[in-house]
């Protein structure tokens, strides 16, 4: 086990996959600037600059990736995402289907997200839901130091477009990690605390939020469980049901806007797939109807907090014993 | 201007762009407003066949909308073209793509992008393969757009790529003076996109679209020289989409004066006469290559509808791999 950052976890597992596969190439704004140590080991074809064009790096990759290279593009922050939407969503996540199967995609989309650097809404947005809802494509944004590095190697093997977001609160706070090579498969949500009266669902950031709400919670005497999404497209819908059916009561906690976010999807999989268990109305803890602001006041307040979450929970609790 | 080329394979430039027309023309006749439509490119024959004549099987092909001149001229089979089209399970992609999106691996056209310019966002990745050993080595990858595509941002962001990573790209811009329904004289204050281009410091050229055997000349040229250096090139087709936009159209938008003047200039027209003139083909040799053409097409259409149509399990097919 080594402690490293995530934006390093993610170094490791993307310098391990080109050494593995000399399919595997990274391109993107400064990536052969910032990233020395894959320059170094890979050299300038296999790591490369290029012009702040978000549209034509993307669509290099869908191509390149469609010819049978891997390509890893970073996008650097998510609202950059949209100058590249015609590529990932119109050609990397349709064409293989409209071709009858003719071409596969393999490429990783990286980019960073999130409140913590004070960046403002045109380099902080959680866009993630969007790309969730594009079909083809599979959407994964972890939150601890070892899922960034398992999910990546994940993300780099496989056959079809991945959408990597990276919290960039977490980019830089050293987690454990496993020396050996270590994967996570896409797709599979993990229970990150056990519980038996509530279940947090979450991702990035905010799984660690919900740790600290379901430590207040325990001192009050709930017990809550959490599940970090680590995937959003395919959702874990087992994990997520097979919690639900234990507790009885749903918070869905997200930084990303509330509108059709990750959270509605995961509420109506459980309102459609696990009703008969709830004891509760499904609540969901989430971002607001408005872009990001760069003051650190307003930014942090944009984010569900803890006390926010535990205050939910109270809620479905306190309503059941009201009806009770 | 000399014709270096063989009498046959001159008479098969032309068979081919009457294969084109004669594909393209059913398909409009069978167009109602509420059966499948397609964007042709009646009139732009000879750019297609010119350029395509002068690539070789290494090389791959990027097209867009209005592609069944590249891949007919490419060889591919009328038959499986219109059953896609039509959205028959024999179509080159099972009838999952339509007029619109057509592409055909075992031919070389690799990738299809209906989104004007999602062609030329793709092409780099493709010739980026070529150049690290993911394709057959010393392959060239072409792209076809139009004038309409070139008004869009990522035209410059792909020729600029190309050029800063030496990547070896054919841009053929189809430069057919309309955009879906507008003129390109209204949207462009040049004349030719390759005004445009010089800033990017790639080898370009201004052909005469109409005239295959000019476009197949500068084809080969261009093609040489991206060969010869790995750097790309642009080549500029200057032709005019004698039909509307997408079928059934009735062109009222279009000035009749200015139309017949571009139909006389037609290319089949255009290279069936110097043909004749230079008695490398007599009448009956031509009406000959017209039977044939019809009889093909006859064909293809019976096959088209003859052809099943997809499964519905098809609906969630190749969506993931």
């Amino acid at each position: 086990m080594q402690t490293i950052t995530p934006h390093d976890a993610i170094g490791q597992a993307i310098a391990e996959e080109m050494r593995r596969d000399s399919r595997v190439l990274m391109f993107g704004e400064g990536v052969a600037t910032k990233r020395r140590e894959l320059v170094a080991e890979f050299g300038t074809r296999r790591v490369r600059n290029t012009p702040l064009a978000e549209g034509i790096i993307a669509g290099t990759a869908a191509g390149a990736a469609a010819m049978g290279l891997r390509p890893i593009v970073d996008l650097l922050f998510a609202p950059f995402l949209t100058l590249a939407m015609d590529a990932i969503i119109n050609s990397a996540g349709k064409l293989r289907f409209l071709s009858g199967g003719q071409f596969e995609f393999p490429m990783v989309v990286l980019t960073m997200t999130g409140a913590g650097w004070g960046v403002g809404g045109q380099h902080n947005h959680n866009l993630e839901a969007m790309f969730v809802h594009a079909p083809g494509l599979k959407v994964v944004m972890p939150s601890s130091a070892a899922d960034f590095k398992g999910l990546m190697k994940a993300a780099i093997r496989d056959d079809n477009p991945v959408l990597f977001f990276m919290d960039l609160a977490l980019a830089h706070a050293p987690g454990a990690v496993p020396d050996d090579d270590h994967l996570v498969p896409i797709g599979r949500a993990a229970v990150v605390r056990e519980g038996r009266d509530v279940t947090l669902v979450s991702y990035a950031k905010t799984v660690g939020h919900c740790m600290q709400a379901a430590q207040a919670l325990q001192a009050q005497g709930v017990s809550a469980e959490v599940v970090d999404l680590r995937t959003l497209k395919p959702i874990d819908e087992a994990t997520v049901l097979a919690s639900v059916r234990k507790t009885g009561r749903l918070v869905v906690v997200h930084e990303a806007n509330r509108l059709c976010g990750v959270g509605a999807e995961i509420a109506a999989i459980v309102g459609e797939k696990a009703f008969d268990a709830l004891k509760a109305p499904i609540a969901r803890v989430t971002g607001l109807d408005a872009p990001a602001a760069s003051s650190w006041v307003l930014e942090q307040a944009s984010v569900p907090q803890p006390d926010a979450i535990v205050a939910a929970v109270r809620r479905l609790v306190d309503m059941e014993l009201a009806t009770a | 201007m000399t014709h270096p080329t063989e009498p046959s394979q001159r008479l098969s430039m032309l068979e081919s762009m009457m294969l084109i027309r004669a594909h393209e023309e059913r398909l409009a006749s069978l167009a109602t407003p509420t059966s499948p439509g397609t964007c042709t490119a009646v009139g732009q024959e000879a750019a297609a066949v010119g350029v395509v004549r002068a690539l070789q099987p290494r090389d791959r092909i990027l097209t867009n909308h209005r592609s069944a001149g590249h891949l007919l001229a490419r060889g591919a089979d009328a038959g499986r073209l219109m059953a896609e089209v039509m959205g028959r399970a024999d179509g080159y992609c099972k009838g999952k793509s339509g007029s619109l999106h057509i592409s055909a691996e075992e031919l070389g056209v690799v990738l299809t992008s209906t989104i004007v310019g999602g062609e030329l966002s793709l092409a780099p990745g493709v010739a980026l393969a070529q150049t690290m050993g993911q394709q057959e080595p010393g392959g060239i990858t072409a792209v076809f757009f139009g004038d309409g595509a070139a008004c869009e941002g990522i035209f410059h962001e792909s020729i600029n790529l190309a050029v800063t990573w030496r990547l070896p790209v054919l841009y053929v811009c189809e430069n057919n003076q309309w955009q879906a329904y507008v003129r390109r004289d209204e949207t462009m204050p040049v004349e030719h996109v390759a005004d445009w281009v010089r800033g990017h410091r790639i080898e370009s050229r201004t052909v005469d679209g109409n005239d295959v055997e000019a476009v197949h000349e500068a084809a080969l040229e261009a093609a040489e020289v991206i060969r010869a250096t790995g750097r790309p090139y642009f080549l500029e087709l200057t032709t005019y989409r004698t039909r509307g936009h997408f079928e059934p159209d009735d062109q009222a938008y279009v000035d009749a004066g200015e139309l017949a003047a571009w139909k006389s200039r037609d290319p089949i027209v255009l290279m069936t006469e110097r043909l004749l003139r230079q008695g490398v083909a007599g009448h009956g040799e031509i009406a000959h290559l017209q039977q044939r053409v019809a009889a093909t097409i006859d064909a293809a259409l019976a096959f088209a509808q003859n052809s099943p149509w997809p499964d519905l399990r098809e609906l969630t097919t190749d969506v993931y791999a």
